[in-house]
């Protein structure tokens, strides 16, 4: 199955031979401290803040577009508390592959 | 185990008190010294840096007191053998610092010639008014090692002992010399590394994976790993348990703050020392230190011509201060006489210690010149009254 | 742009609890987990400088067993307790002469200073400019956040002409420093200054860092929520960070005399200074060898620690030395215990 539909609005002359990159992104609920960095700053605009709320009382982000993390790591970076990463998903052949999930992941921390 | 030959100076020498502490540094293996020019220690760090390239050791003249003290205690956390040259003012500079090392549990060798105070006092004149200041200087709870010598050899042979003190307890070591001694020439006998006994860095032989920065030994103190073998410890000011971690509690701060002053007076016996002489039967025991010390023989000799039975304690290690003997001594003896470069600061323990058994007196020089023998043979004369 | 590094390393710290194969964050193996979550504030910025900077770290593949970390007191002055290095916190102001220390003892280290605005340039003002006087190795990252966040807010050396603080309640009127200006005046080889907000630009600048010689001073523009964007007003770090992004400009290689900082007005960013000049530890050596020849001796990279009974043999001294056939003086074999050496 092809990658999730994308419109571009002036077609790249090389679309079929570059592999845009997907990726996976974990969360780190139970660290979160709210600051929306991560939702502000994500070039695809793949989260939003969620109306849980995490062991700290703190509103965490939630993947709100599935498959359409590129794995860029700005959350990564950018997240003070260490509470958000993404991981590449490898895909299979040239624009095809499984689509990329969003995982809300507790890794064992207060 | 021995000396490395490359710091020691073998043969007789003709040296003032300054240069055979510098001399000494270099025999114990000191290869880090950062220091700040002030009279009268800064011959000490002239020599140094003079002989230091010579032998792979590393002098930097630092900005200011603070940061000197601060660097050697970086530097001896890499494992090198660190000291810092001082008087008064700078002492005074380096009082956080000093609290800082006591709290990290850093070994380092502190040198304060001691001159006349308060703040800029008399800069080339003698005093011995900072023996309660390195005891009590820096804020909060902790003990340090202090040692007064009273000539160049002296000079030279307790700069050792204060570095082999300060590996034995991880401690800040304050070698309390005075301007007299620092700048009188004597004939100063270094012998041969083989004959000098150098305590060595207790590394920790531990993995890093298993190794804790303080989980203290027997004697209470920790093993030492160095920055840079790999351990990848961390180590504050902040009060801190076992793994070097800051923990704000009551709890940890008992532990912590009991650990740090018991790692001397628990072992106070093993690390006083003080030379004692015709103490048995006498009515008069005189506690001195430093250059009153040799200035008190003259007045000593005074007084036993006169008949009075005069023994004398000459402290070598000042802090900790040898409490079991002046108690012992107190319910024999009348009076103890205390001469001293200073308005009473050493007077305070012995008369805290003698408990009113026998009396503390006190014979004070506000500083600028030693005693008048003649006065402390006054007191030694009142006191057997 | 590179990305994080897959953590396929093992871990170092003791054994992390038995999770499900989940991936972990790429940062666990660099940070003291069991002091995760740290004690930084929501929208704080210090944890992103943190991340920016060990990513760098393991991306310069420099051997972090021979790397070092000295922080002071204050906020920023935590991030030594969080990572997995030799970590050194030391007294307010004084991690540069410590730093100083460690380098010369042991040149072999990587020495990171890594501390506040008040730390490093107020209190420790004197050890700043003197460092980068000597071109003294050592890397330095300066969180600036305008104000003395960690004591409650007070006024730093750094907080702009009109921004309230807790000793300034109607607003400062003490001029404050051009940190980068005062870096370069003093003779720092590398100058830069970024935002919390430029992540990647962030990371490439203490890769750079990380791998050049000399004093390299990196000033980190990040917010404070809890005090300086609370007492002024602003919001918190979140809206700190919208305003670096609509008001912060890269000019690489600007004139530092022009990026002294207003309040709440453009920030200029970017690498300013970077130079190749000989560092202290260089000048050293080179000078001692001119002067002294094969004489010198200098500090070995791995330091001067002498352990072992296998001694050097004596080196050649200033003076020539007597016949030693004597017997020891009083107390020259000397002991520092009655209870004998260890």
């Amino acid at each position: 199955m092809r990658g999730p539909i994308v419109k571009y609005w002036r077609k790249p002359l090389d679309l079929d031979r570059v592999n845009v990159p997907r990726g996976e992104v974990h969360i780190i609920v139970d660290r979160c401290k709210g600051c929306k960095f991560c939702v502000e700053y994500c070039p695809k605009d793949v989260l939003e803040m969620s109306d849980e709320f995490n062991i700290k009382g703190y509103h965490p982000p939630k993947v709100v577009k599935h498959g359409e993390c590129v794995d860029c790591n700005l959350c990564e970076m950018v997240c003070p508390e260490f509470a958000i990463f993404s991981v590449a998903v490898t895909e299979v052949g040239a624009g095809g592959g499984a689509p990329a999930q969003g995982r809300a992941s507790k890794e064992g921390t207060k | 185990m021995r000396a490395n030959a490359a710091g020691v100076l073998t043969g007789e020498h003709y040296l003032d008190g300054d240069y055979a502490c510098g001399e000494g540094a270099m025999a114990a293996g000191c290869r880090f010294v950062a220091g700040y020019p002030i009279t009268p220690s800064t011959e000490v760090v002239e020599r140094i840096a003079k002989r230091f390239p010579l032998m792979g050791g590393t002098f930097i003249q630092m900005e200011d007191e603070l940061a000197s003290m601060a660097a050697i205690i970086g530097a001896s956390w890499t494992g090198t053998k660190s000291m810092t040259v001082t008087s008064g003012p700078g002492f005074s500079l380096m009082m956080e610092n000093i609290g800082l090392a006591a709290m990290m549990e850093t070994p380092c060798v502190v040198v304060n010639v001691q001159r006349g105070g308060p703040s800029t006092g008399l800069p080339t004149m003698v005093g011995q008014a900072d023996m309660m200041q390195a005891r009590w200087g820096s804020h909060g709870d902790y003990e340090i090692i202090a040692l007064s010598p009273q000539s160049p050899q002296e000079a030279f042979d307790m700069t050792i002992d204060a570095f082999n003190l300060s590996e034995l307890y991880r401690v800040p070591v304050m070698f309390m010399m005075d301007e007299c001694v620092g700048h009188m020439t004597e004939k100063v006998v270094i012998p041969k590394p083989e004959d000098i006994e150098m305590v060595p860095r207790k590394l920790t032989d531990k993995p890093p994976a298993e190794f804790l920065p303080y989980v203290p030994d027997e004697n209470l103190v920790p093993e030492f790993a160095r920055a840079g073998d790999g351990y990848r410890f961390h180590t504050t000011g902040l009060t801190h348990d076992e793994r070097g971690y800051p923990v704000m509690s009551v709890d940890c701060q008992r532990v912590s703050i009991t650990r740090l002053v018991d790692k001397i007076r628990l072992n106070a016996d093993k690390i006083v020392r003080f030379d004692e002489e015709q103490t048995d039967g006498a009515d008069v025991v005189l506690v001195t230190y430093g250059i009153t010390a040799r200035v008190a023989r003259r007045a000593i000799d005074l007084a036993r011509r006169k008949g009075v039975k005069v023994g004398v304690i000459r402290l070598i290690v000042a802090w900790p201060f040898p409490e079991k003997r002046i108690r012992e001594l107190a319910g024999k003896i009348k009076a103890f006489v205390v001469p001293e470069i200073n308005y009473g600061q050493m007077v305070l323990e012995v008369e805290r210690c003698a408990e009113g058994k026998a009396s503390a007196i006190l014979v004070p020089h506000m500083g600028g010149g030693v005693h008048n023998p003649m006065d402390i043979v006054n007191a030694i004369m009142e006191a057997a009254k | 742009m590179s990305k994080a590094v897959k953590q396929t390393a093992p871990p170092v710290a003791p054994p992390e609890p038995e999770l499900p194969a989940e991936p972990q964050h790429p940062v666990t193996p660099y940070l003291r987990m069991d002091r995760i979550p740290h004690i930084w504030c929501p929208t704080c910025g210090i944890g992103t400088v943190v991340r920016c900077f060990v990513d760098a770290l393991v991306q310069s593949k420099v051997d972090l067993d021979k790397t070092a970390i000295c922080s002071g007191i204050g906020c920023t002055g935590r991030v030594a307790g969080y990572l997995k290095l030799d970590a050194f916190h030391s007294t307010h102001g004084r991690p540069i002469p410590f730093a100083t220390g460690l380098k010369m003892a042991r040149p072999e280290l990587l020495v990171t200073v890594f501390s506040g605005d008040g730390d490093l340039v107020g209190i420790g003002g004197n050890h700043f400019i003197h460092a980068a006087r000597r071109n003294m190795d050592i890397l330095v990252v300066l969180v600036n956040n305008f104000i003395y966040g960690m004591t409650g807010g007070q006024n730093a050396p750094t907080t702009p002409l009109t921004a309230k603080s807790s000793t300034m309640p109607f607003g400062n009127y003490e001029r404050p420093f051009n940190l980068p200006h005062l870096a370069e005046s003093c003779g720092a080889t590398y100058v830069a200054r970024w935002t919390s907000l430029h992540v990647r630009r962030l990371t490439k600048s203490f890769r750079e860092g990380i791998k050049r010689k000399g004093f390299r001073f990196i000033e980190v523009v990040a917010p404070c929520s809890t005090l300086y964007a609370r007492l002024n007003k602003l919001g918190d770090g979140f809206n700190l960070m919208q305003f670096y992004h609509d008001t912060a400009v890269v000019m690489n290689g600007a004139d530092t005399r022009e990026a002294a900082i207003d309040f709440q007005q453009r920030i200029i960013c970017g690498k300013f200074v970077d130079e190749e000049r000989p560092t202290f530890i260089d000048m050293m050596h080179e000078h001692y060898e001119k002067v002294l020849g094969d004489r010198y001796v200098p500090t070995p990279p791995e330091g001067g620690m002498i352990q072992g009974l296998e001694d050097e043999p004596s080196r050649a001294t200033e003076q020539p030395k007597k016949a030693s056939k004597r017997k020891p003086s009083k107390g020259a074999a000397v002991k520092g215990g009655d209870d004998g050496a260890k």
